[in-house]
């Protein structure tokens, strides 16, 4: 290979980037790591309702999450263990939410992958899908409102929920508004187990974008190099005042649904394609080709990942769970016009 | 000088706005052209930037309002008609009505419903939501039937740390007049009792209390006294007024626009009677539209919701029963 001299401000950059990568690349290993052990705690009967795994997608979210800084929103959905992470998540929360701790931020009243905490911009879903963009809309025009310049906010959707009413309302908003939504698509071919030839009749999600008025970029989203770049590049473009961003990724969902499907009508022919690459494989050949980490190297981070998962399991086994009978059973804020039914 | 319901509707939101810097209106023509109903009449002027034209999206204008209120905003968001906040409604009663339970962070979203009947408006500009609304946990439903509390109301629903929805009746926009705005206000939670009476009480709210205050007037030759008593919220409910009218008077109607199953008026009665049961000296009754759409022509419209002479005559059965 051929040896370049960097320029002095290219080469800060490409420190830039390696650093940002081998951070990514963690926080996939750590996600990863984490929804093997939710997946396994659910297996045992310890996790109460469902279990969803971000696997094969780790790429994409922990891209979404280390591109956008303190200060910034996020609205991740069911497969965004990584992105969560990256935004500033701990797994001591994350774990909290699946064993129903009442020391998690939704303190037992919500569970799994439905946690957040609204006033560190890090929002958490509802169920229903799409419903959150026009949320972090609101968010934004919050802030313009309030002078508060230089943030940007982030919400994923899959492929399926490109199809919601919720999703075309807010995106089109967004677009009329100038807000710096920057919408991450994971094209994951499928939506529980409905293809995409059933959900959409666009050529390329992107198309969808143009028909709002909205700047598109897509990607391979098995690569966190391509996945750094391109979601990285919308965040700044959103930044930058130029308006919604979209962004789309193609990668397959190497897992169920949820943790209670074998996904077993996903098309082999996919698995075997390109778009069926796992993205954290992708990424640990890239890191041992750049000479960034060795098989030593990422052995050992993986070893610390376990270590801290097992370590937050552990903490959380040992906390109390939500108590029904000191629960205020208050859904207003204003005590005074609680109805309180017995 | 006199100011209708519309205006005081109007000059709350005025209010709220000069009061607040973090109030903001956000709805389908509420901008330069003041609104469908004319309640944002020159507020876009008189407050530049923050009365919004919204695109025909009410799910995402009421998820921008809860961002918007996460944000420390106070927004207040215009329905252009109450029925079509039912596209909206996922984001009103799973995303507004549940961010308080979840994440402990107040949801201080107004949500304006222009609503009921209206002669000539027919089944998709008519119908009355506070039931559908009052059904989800984490949401306050105020049904103002005055100019008064139009006025009151509104600027305490702004002033609410938590989501309201805001049923302000078009029948009474122009029809009712009050010689001024209040300056003391009953909070929101408490009924009124608007006429004194011994022998029946009528519990109602919004657009029927006139009606219902008609027929009072109507028994009055007859020899009967008829007490009524107007909500003004249905979420809460403040049960302890009715119980004590129903207390003093031994017999209760309750009276809504809004339709038969379930519901307001169906509340009432399932409080009065497991809470009050030996109060009742007959058996408490309740009227309500009939169990279809609301239809548009005036002879029809006029036997589909209850009126003055309906509430009389079921009145009369009940204070013979
Ligand atoms: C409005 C709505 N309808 C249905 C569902 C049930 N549901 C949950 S996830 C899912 C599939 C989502 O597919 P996609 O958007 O492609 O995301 P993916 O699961 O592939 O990440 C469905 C149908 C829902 N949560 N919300
Ligand atoms: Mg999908």
């Amino acid at each position: 290979m051929l040896q370049t001299v960097l320029e002095p401000q290219t080469a800060e950059k490409a420190a830039l980037f390696r650093e940002t990568y081998l951070a990514a690349y963690r926080f996939m290993l750590l996600a990863r790591l984490l929804d093997d052990k939710f997946a396994a705690l659910w297996r045992s009967g310890r996790i109460h309702g469902g279990v969803f795994l971000g696997r094969g997608q780790e790429a994409l979210s922990a891209a979404t999450g280390i591109s956008l800084k303190k200060g910034d929103v996020f609205a991740p959905l069911i497969r965004d263990a990584a992105g969560r992470l990256a935004f500033g998540e701990t797994v001591l929360d994350a774990a909290r939410t699946y064993l129903g701790s009442a020391r998690g931020p939704m303190g037992g009243r919500d569970g799994n992958v439905h946690r957040g905490k609204p006033k560190e911009g890090y929002l958490p879903m509802i169920s229903h899908l799409g419903a959150m963009i026009s949320v972090v809309n609101g968010i934004l025009l919050a802030r313009r409102f309030k002078n508060h310049a230089g943030t940007v906010g982030a919400a994923s959707i899959g492929d399926g929920a490109t199809s919601t009413g919720a999703f075309h309302e807010a995106l089109n908003q967004a677009a009329v508004e100038k807000l710096p939504l920057v919408l991450v698509v994971a094209n994951n071919h499928y939506a529980y187990s409905t293809p995409i030839s059933r959900q959409f009749a666009c050529r390329d999600l992107a198309d969808k974008a143009a028909g709002y008025g909205v700047e598109v970029d897509s990607m391979d989203g098995t690569d966190l190099n391509a996945c750094l770049e391109t979601v990285g590049q919308a965040v700044d473009r959103a930044r930058a005042g130029r308006g919604p961003q979209m962004v789309v990724a193609t990668l397959l969902r190497l897992c169920g649904h949820g943790e209670h499907d074998d996904a077993g009508y996903i098309d082999p022919e996919l698995k075997k394609s390109p778009v069926g690459r796992d993205c954290q494989k992708v990424a640990e050949d890239y890191l041992i080709r750049q000479k960034w980490a060795d098989p030593a190297t990422l052995a050992t981070w993986r070893t610390e990942a376990v270590h801290k998962i097992e370590e937050a399991i552990a903490q959380v086994q040992r906390e109390p769970g939500p108590d029904p009978f000191t629960e205020e059973w208050r859904a207003i804020s204003t005590q005074r016009l609680n109805e309180g039914h017995e | 000088m006199s100011i209708t319901y519309l205006e005081a509707i109007r000059e709350a939101q005025a209010q709220a706005l000069r009061d607040d810097p973090r109030v903001f209106i956000y709805g389908q023509d509420v901008g330069p052209f003041g609104g469908a109903h004319k309640a944002t009449k020159n507020l876009a002027k008189e407050f530049p930037g923050r009365v919004l034209d919204s695109p025909i999206s009410e799910d995402a204008i009421v998820g921008l309002a809860v961002g918007a209120a996460i944000e420390g905003m106070r927004p207040i968001v215009e329905m252009q008609f109450a029925d079509f906040s039912t596209v909206g409604f996922n984001q009103i009663v799973n995303q507004a009505a549940t961010l308080f339970w979840r994440t402990n962070v107040p949801c201080p979203v107004t949500v304006r419903l222009p609503f009921g009947g209206t002669s000539g408006s027919g089944p998709f500009h008519s119908q009355c939501m506070e039931t559908v609304y009052a059904h989800y946990p984490g949401l306050i439903v105020m049904t103002p039937a005055t100019v008064e509390d139009a006025y009151s109301m509104l600027l305490e629903a702004v002033a609410i740390d938590d989501p309201v929805i805001f049923c302000e009746h078009k029948f009474l926009y122009y029809h009712l007049k009050a010689e001024k705005l209040p300056s003391e206000a009953l909070p929101v939670g408490k009924a009124r009792i608007v006429r004194e009476g011994r022998d029946m009480t009528i519990v109602t709210y919004s657009a029927m209390l006139h009606e219902a205050l008609e027929a009072a007037n109507e028994l009055t030759p007859e020899g009967w006294e008829v007490e009524v008593v107007d909500l003004r919220s249905v979420k809460p409910i403040d049960t302890d007024t009715v119980m004590a009218s129903v207390a003093r008077t031994g017999r209760l109607l309750c009276v809504g626009e809004a339709w038969p199953w379930g519901g307001v008026t169906a509340e009432i009665i399932a409080r009065v009677s497991s809470e009050g049961y030996g109060l009742l000296d007959a058996p408490p009754q309740r009227l309500n539209a009939k169990d279809t759409p609301v239809p548009y022509h005036p002879n029809l419209w006029a036997a589909h919701r209850p009126t003055a002479r309906a509430i009389t005559a079921a009145a009369r059965k009940l204070l013979r029963l």
